[in-house]
């Protein structure tokens, strides 16, 4: 399964991620967690039903800017893959009711 | 703690063995805690901060019935602020909309609601009194909140074919998990074993049903299956591996590697009210007991598999083969397979019988 690059992510119901403070930081999901560091990490905090998957990969690219461009966008779209995949992440067609700022 | 011992990942909350239900196959033991030797919920509020600080991720709050504590609230809220993630293991009774609703408040994360078929009548014969019904009205009420469901099906020889009417039931629910669970055979599942364990047919129809399912629900439903092992040609890595994962706390406070361990003779649990979650993972000989390789038989010792099934597990080979120490004889290595192929060969000759209701032991429920 590929997102529709405009489409918006956000944490399923009963999946969020640990508290700042706490290391390492993880994903937390029902009998199971998956640990994130670096990129992954910075995927999973903007799941908040604000930004589209466009937007989290021009992000990331912005991000690691020393990374090649097409190779950050398929590994974003690899990963969420295996999120959906894991029923972690939902996909909606436009941001959640008052998420809109982050929106184009 | 020293290098190479793992954290454990997991805390098994067993907060009571009171239960409203009866269910044949119950995992817990045959000599249950009572009310009065329950720990209150301060010692819980402990247990969760020092579980947090063991490298412990998640609280599985299960019992008996959890809902059986009327601080079930506060265990959730505590849990929560320590950083656990919180499922709560239930049958669903009693509960009501109001409880509901105070539990998510609470900070509950995930449901796992327990069914015991998929239809009124077998699965009230099976908990020993009528449940079913307000299961369906509990899933109704937990659509309306934001938390994880998985949907717990214990599947054994009198449901087995019964997979897809338990798959429409949980499809309709809404539920993102779906555990068909075979029965592991310890406690009360062991005395019921004859009228449980599956044919091999029976398994064979159920297996590749799962995979279809797992195939047409990719990506909506997750669908795990946990089949019986004595069908099994390696064991499964009991636990994750004794002391290498979980952790489970008996309603009274003693601290133990498995549900079953209790029935392993000489072997002593450490209380939470003495010591620290963390001291009794480190170091309490209950938890060192079988840890290593130096404890197992030279079947396992000299088998590559030591490293992914740690030998099996080691109620299972008390009970079966009367050593604690022995190779799971589930595996198709072990020198005491006969024993487990003689269960499985009675378990497949002569039919199903499933018009006549067999003699069932059910679970007691302790003062």
């Amino acid at each position: 399964m590929t997102p529709d690059l405009n489409s918006v992510p956000s944490l399923a119901p009963g999946c969020r991620l640990n508290e700042k403070n706490q290391q390492p930081r993880v994903l937390h999901m029902p009998e199971r967690a998956l640990r994130l560091n670096g990129p992954s990490l910075e995927i999973v905090e903007r799941c908040d039903g604000s930004h589209t998957v466009q937007q989290i990969i021009s992000e990331l690219q912005k991000l690691y800017s020393k990374a090649e461009p097409q190779r950050i966008e398929r590994d974003i779209l690899d990963y969420f893959a295996l999120l959906h995949d894991k029923r972690a992440v939902n996909f909606d067609s436009q941001p959640a009711p008052g998420k809109a700022e982050g929106a184009a | 703690m020293t290098s190479d011992l793992p954290k454990p990942l997991a805390l098994i909350a067993e907060l009571t063995h009171r239960c409203p239900l009866h269910c044949v196959y119950c995992s817990n033991p045959l000599e249950m805690k009572t009310r009065a030797e329950e720990l209150p919920a301060e010692v819980w509020s402990k247990v969760f901060r020092e579980a947090a600080a063991a490298g412990v991720l998640q609280a599985d709050f299960t019992g008996g019935e959890p809902l059986a504590r009327p601080d079930l609230e506060d265990l959730i809220g505590a849990a929560r602020v320590s950083g656990l993630y919180v499922s709560l293991i239930t049958s669903g009774l009693p509960l009501d909309e109001e409880r509901l609703e105070r539990l998510v408040r609470a900070g509950l994360d995930h449901m796992q609601l327990s069914f015991q078929g998929a239809s009124e009548e077998p699965a009230n014969e099976i908990a020993g009194t009528k449940v079913h019904a307000h299961k369906l009205r509990v899933l109704s009420w937990v659509r309306r909140h934001r938390i994880a469901l998985t949907l717990n099906f214990v599947i054994h020889r009198r449901n087995i074919d019964q997979l897809e009417q338990m798959l429409a039931l949980a499809e309709s629910s809404g539920a993102g998990r779906i555990e068909f669970a075979n029965v592991q055979y310890y406690g009360w599942a062991f005395e019921n074993r004859a009228n449980l364990l599956p044919t091999r047919e029976q398994l064979n129809r159920s297996l590749e049903l799962i995979q279809q399912a797992q195939e047409k629900f990719r990506g909506k439903i997750q669908i795990e299956y946990v089949v019986p092992d004595y069908y099994a040609k390696y064991p499964k890595a009991c636990m994750g591996g004794w002391g290498r994962k979980l952790i489970l706390i008996a309603p009274n406070g003693d601290a133990l590697p498995c549900h079953a361990a209790r029935i392993i003779p000489g072997c002593h649990f450490e209380n939470v009210k003495d010591h620290t979650l963390g001291e009794i993972w480190e170091r309490s000989d209950a938890f060192q007991k079988f840890r290593g390789e130096e404890w197992m038989s030279e079947t396992c010792r000299s088998c590559d598999r030591r490293t992914q099934d740690f030998g099996g597990c080691r109620c299972q080979a008390l009970l079966l083969a009367g050593n604690v120490a022995a190779t799971d004889p589930v595996c198709s290595l072990a020198p005491d397979r006969s024993i487990v192929d003689a269960i499985v060969a009675a378990a497949n000759s002569g039919g199903t019988d499933s018009l006549v209701k067999p003699e069932w032991i059910y679970r007691s429920n302790p003062s």
